[in-house]
C-alpha cells in the first residue's frame, strides 16, 4: 500500500468553480482532458467503435431487391421519394413509420435518462463520440494533458506550428470523411464514391460534404464542450427527466469529505478525514472541464471518466472504489444523513464506517430494483406499445393501393341516350419492385360499366391493366349507368383492385352522382 | 456619472444609466456575435455592389454581376420553351387525330389545351366545359357539327355563324311561326317530344309527323336524327341545347334561338386550336 503523498497531484480547477466565477460573456477557458483508463473508458471505446462502424459502413451494405429496385440496404432516395431499409420500403405516405421511430427514440431517451441519467450524452451522442475521436488525434500528435498545456502556453516554434498544422489537417480529414459518409445514405454508395473522386457528382453532394466537414471540424475540434453547454437543449431538459431514483455520476462526499491533501497530518491532530485526497484527477480527465465534486450540474454529460480516474487513485490508496460513482439521489441523501448525523453536523466520514474501517451496514447501495418503478414502467409501456403498433402496421400494410378522385366539374354528364356518366381519376399504387397486372372491378351500381380513356380496353365492369414496378399508375375512368337503372342522386359503389397472382386487394368506396330526375 | 461604476454583485461595469436606483449592466456582446455582425456588414456592402441595390433618381445601380430578376424570368421561360419544344413541334406537324392517338402527345396537348380553354372558352362553356342553356356541354357525346378531333378543330378554327369568317359553320333554322300555323307548331312539337319522351296529348303525334315530314326533314333527317353536315341537331336524344319538353320545342320552332361561336383560328393560331381540339376530344365524348 502506497502512502497518500505518493499520488500525483494535478493542477486543475473547474472552469465554472464559484471561486473564479466570471463575467457573463467570458472567453472560453481551454480544456485539456487527460487520458483516462478503466472500465468506463474501455466501454466508451467499444461504443465508439460500434457507433462509428454503423455510421461509416451502413451505406455499403447490400440488399438484393431484384432488378427493379436499388440494392443498397439503407437508402434515402429523395429524387424518387422512396426510403429503403433492408426488407422495408417506405413510400412518402408511409413516412409515419419514421415519425413513429422518432417518437420511440424520444420515449427511449426518457427511459434511459430516468434510469441511468444522461447515458446518451455520455456515451452515444455523436457530439461525444466525435469529440472523443478528435481528442484521440490530439493526444496522439501533441501528447497528453501536460504536454498539450505546455505546447499551448509555449511560443510559436516550428515544432508547434508543425504539430498544429498536422492536427488540424487530420481533424479536417475526419470532418470530410464524416460528411463524405453522410451523402452515401442518399445515393448508390459505390457509384457516388466514384463520381465524387472524378468530379462528376452532383453539386449538392460536394456542398453537403463541405458543410458537414465544416460543422464536424468546428463542433468536434474547436467548440467541443461548448456545444453541449450552450447549444444543446437536452441538458436543460434533463432536469425534468432525472428523479431521486435515477443513476447519475455522483461524488460521494459522505465518504470523501472533509477532503485533505495532508490526511496524515490532519489525522494526527485527531480530526476525521474523508477519502478524497484532493488530487484533482477527476477534474483533469473531464472533457467538460468541470469538477464533479461541486455536485450534479448542467455541464456534466455523465461520461463517467472521473469515476475511472478516481477509482485508479483509490486503488493506489488501497481504499474502496466508488468515491465517485453512479449513485441515486435517494441513496446519496440517505448516506449524507448518516454521515452528518441527521444533517446536524458537517460530514464526518467515520460515521459511515465501522471501527475496523469497513462501511457500516447502514450505508445505502444501489439496487437494481430501483430501475423498476412506475415512471419507468410507463416509459417502457409507451415505448413497447408504439413499437408493437408500428410492427403490426408494418406487417399488415398494403403493397397494393387504390385512390380515387371523383370529377367535381362537371359532377355528371348526361349522354345522348339519357344515361349518366361520371368521371374518376383512379390511381393504382404498385408498391413492390415487381411488375404486376392489376384487375380493376366495380361492385354495385347496377347496370353500369366503365371505360378507360386512352386505352384499348372495352367498356365493361372489370378490366386488367399492367402496372410498372414500384410506380403509381393514373387512369381516367368513365363510369356510365343507363337512365332506367339510376336509383337516387348519389349512389355508393366500390372500385376493387386486386393482384390475382398474390391475392392482394384494396377497395375504394366512391359515389356516383346523377341529376334529380334522370330524364 | 462620468466615472466608471462597477456593479458590486456581478462585478460588471455599468453603462451609467440609472432608473430608480436600478443600473444597467454593460455586458458586451459575445465576440462571435460581434464578428458575425461585422461580416454581415461587409457582406451587405459587397452585395449592394454585386447586385442592383442603390436607388438613383430615375433608376437604380445595376450591380457589377448584371443580374436582373426580369432576365431570370425570361431565361426560365425560354428554358421552358426549349424543354417543351419537341412536343410543340410534334403538335405543329401532326394532325389532331394523330395527336389524340399518341399517349404522351395527347397528354401534353390536352394539358396545354386545358389551360387555353380556361382562358378563352370558360366564359360560355363553363370551367368544366359543362355548358349551360344555349351553350353546349362539351363532355357529352352529342355533337351538332361532329365530334371527331378534326371536326372539333374545324369548329374552333372557324366558329359557328361567325359572320366575318368565310368558312364558318353556318346553319339557320327558319322561324316557323311565320310559316306554319300555331296548331301545326303544337302538333310538330308533340311529335318531336314523343321521339325521346312522353307527350300529354298522343293524338297530336300523328299530324305532327306529317308537319315534320313536310318542313323539317331537310335538315333534321327523315328519322329526326339530325345532320352534322348541316348542323341539324338530333331530335331523338336526351340532350337539348335550348331545353326539352313540348313548350321549349314549340318556342324553338316558332322563333329559334341561334347561338354564335367566334372563330378562334386567327386569334389563337393553329397550334393552340389543335391543343384545344385534343383537350375537348379527350373530355369523354370524342368520337
Amino acid at each position: 500500500m502506497l502512502d497518500k503523498t505518493q499520488v500525483e497531484r494535478l493542477e486543475a480547477e473547474a472552469v465554472n468553480s464559484a471561486r473564479i466565477r466570471q463575467r457573463l460573456y467570458a472567453p472560453r477557458k481551454k480544456i485539456f482532458p487527460k487520458r483516462a483508463s478503466g472500465n468506463f473508458r474501455r466501454f466508451k471505446w467499444l461504443v465508439m467503435a460500434i457507433t462509428l462502424g454503423i455510421y461509416y459502413l451502413t451505406p455499403w451494405l447490400r440488399w438484393d431487391r431484384g432488378p427493379f429496385a436499388p440494392d443498397q440496404a439503407v437508402l434515402l432516395d429523395v429524387a424518387n421519394r422512396r426510403f429503403y431499409f433492408f426488407f422495408i420500403e417506405i413510400w412518402p405516405q408511409e413516412f409515419f413509420y419514421v415519425a413513429g421511430l422518432l417518437v420511440m427514440a424520444g420515449v427511449g431517451l426518457f427511459l434511459i435518462t430516468s434510469t441511468v441519467g444522461r447515458a446518451w450524452c455520455g456515451y452515444a451522442c455523436p457530439q461525444t463520440v466525435w469529440v472523443d475521436l478528435f481528442l484521440v488525434v490530439e493526444r496522439a500528435i501533441e501528447g497528453d494533458r501536460n504536454a498539450r498545456m505546455k505546447l499551448d502556453a509555449g511560443p510559436w516554434t516550428a515544432r508547434k506550428l508543425m504539430l498544429r498544422v498536422f492536427k488540424h489537417t487530420i481533424w479536417l480529414v475526419i470532418g470530410a470523411a464524416t460528411g463524405g459518409a453522410w451523402i452515401f445514405y442518399f445515393a448508390d454508395a459505390p457509384t457516388l464514391l466514384g463520381e465524387l473522386f472524378t468530379g462528376t457528382a452532383a453539386p449538392v453532394a460536394y456542398i453537403t460534404v463541405a458543410v458537414l466537414t465544416a460543422t464536424t471540424y468546428t463542433f468536434g475540434g474547436l467548440m467541443r464542450e461548448q456545444v453541449c453547454t450552450y447549444m444543446c437543449p437536452w441538458p436543460r431538459i434533463q432536469a425534468a427527466m432525472l428523479d431521486e431514483s435515477s443513476l447519475t455520476v455522483t461524488y460521494n462526499d459522505w465518504r470523501g469529505e472533509p477532503r485533505s491533501r495532508h490526511a496524515k497530518k490532519v489525522q494526527a491532530t485527531g480530526q476525521s478525514v474523508g477519502d478524497c485526497v484532493d488530487c484533482n484527477a477527476c477534474v483533469a480527465v473531464c472533457p467538460m472541464g468541470i469538477d464533479i465534486r461541486d455536485g450534479q450540474q448542467l455541464e456534466c454529460i455523465t461520461c463517467a471518466l472521473c469515476i475511472d480516474a478516481c477509482d485508479g487513485v483509490m486503488d493506489k490508496l488501497g481504499k474502496e472504489r466508488g468515491l465517485i460513482s453512479y449513485a441515486t439521489l435517494s441513496d446519496y441523501n440517505a448516506n449524507m444523513m448518516l454521515a452528518t448525523a441527521g444533517g446536524a453536523n458537517s460530514v464526518n466520514p467515520s460515521l459511515v464506517r465501522t471501527a475496523d474501517g469497513l462501511f457500516s451496514d447502514k450505508v445505502s447501495h444501489f439496487h437494481i430494483r430501483k430501475i423498476f418503478r412506475p415512471r419507468t414502467y410507463v416509459y417502457m409501456g409507451m415505448w413497447s406499445l408504439i413499437g408493437l403498433g408500428l410492427l403490426y402496421s408494418l406487417l399488415t400494410r398494403d403493397r397494393l393501393e387504390v385512390n380515387v378522385l371523383h370529377d367535381r366539374n362537371p359532377q355528371f354528364v348526361t349522354l345522348s341516350d339519357g344515361s349518366i356518366r361520371n368521371g374518376y381519376t383512379v390511381k393504382l399504387l404498385n408498391m413492390i419492385p415487381e411488375p404486376r397486372t392489376i384487375v380493376v372491378t366495380m361492385q354495385g351500381l347496377q347496370g353500369a360499366d366503365m371505360s378507360v380513356v386512352g386505352d384499348d380496353i372495352p367498356a365493361g365492369r372489370s378490366f386488367a391493366i399492367p402496372v410498372e414496378p414500384d410506380r403509381l399508375k393514373m387512369l381516367k375512368v368513365f363510369v356510365r349507368q343507363p337512365a332506367e337503372q339510376i336509383r337516387g342522386t348519389a349512389q355508393i359503389f366500390t372500385f376493387r383492385v386486386e393482384d390475382r397472382a398474390s391475392f392482394e386487394a384494396d377497395e375504394y368506396t366512391a359515389t356516383f352522382n346523377a341529376p334529380e330526375i334522370a330524364r | 456619472m462620468s466615472d466608471e461604476h462597477i456593479d458590486e454583485i456581478s462585478g460588471v461595469s455599468t453603462t451609467g444609466h440609472e432608473w430608480d436606483g436600478i443600473r444597467e449592466l454593460n455586458n458586451p456582446l459575445p465576440r462571435w456575435w460581434v464578428w458575425t455582425f461585422y461580416i454581415t456588414v461587409v457582406w451587405a456592402i459587397g452585395y449592394t455592389i454585386a447586385y442592383p441595390a442603390w436607388p438613383l433618381l430615375h433608376s437604380a445601380t445595376k450591380g457589377v454581376l448584371g443580374y436582373s430578376s426580369r432576365n431570370e424570368v425570361k431565361n426560365e421561360l425560354a428554358a421552358a420553351e426549349v424543354a417543351k419544344g419537341k412536343y410543340v413541334a410534334a403538335v405543329e406537324s401532326k394532325s389532331v387525330s394523330e395527336i389524340a392517338a399518341d399517349d404522351a402527345l395527347r397528354e401534353f396537348a390536352a394539358a396545354a389545351g386545358g389551360a387555353a380553354f380556361k382562358v378563352n372558352c370558360t366564359q360560355c362553356h363553363g370551367s368544366g366545359a359543362q355548358g349551360s342553356a344555349g351553350f353546349p356541354n362539351l363532355n357529352d357525346d352529342d355533337w351538332l357539327w361532329g365530334g371527331t378531333a378534326e371536326q372539333i378543330q374545324q369548329t374552333i378554327t372557324h366558329g359557328i355563324r361567325f359572320a366575318t369568317d368565310a368558312e364558318t359553320r353556318l346553319s339557320e333554322m327558319p322561324a316557323f311561326g311565320d310559316i306554319i300555323t300555331a296548331d301545326q307548331i303544337a302538333q310538330v312539337s308533340a311529335y318531336v317530344a314523343s321521339l325521346s319522351g312522353k307527350v300529354h296529348d298522343a293524338s297530336l303525334i300523328q299530324p305532327g309527323a306529317k308537319v315534320f315530314a313536310d318542313n323539317c326533314v331537310a335538315c333534321h333527317g327523315d328519322n329526326a336524327k339530325g345532320n352534322k353536315e348541316l348542323g341539324g341537331p338530333d331530335l331523338t336524344d336526351a340532350i337539348w341545347l335550348y331545353g326539352s319538353g313540348e313548350t321549349a320545342i314549340a318556342d324553338q320552332v316558332r322563333a329559334p334561338k341561334q347561338g354564335v361561336m367566334p372563330a378562334w383560328g386567327a386569334r389563337l393560331g393553329e397550334t393552340k386550336v389543335k391543343e384545344l381540339a385534343v383537350y375537348i376530344h379527350s373530355l369523354g365524348g370524342g368520337e
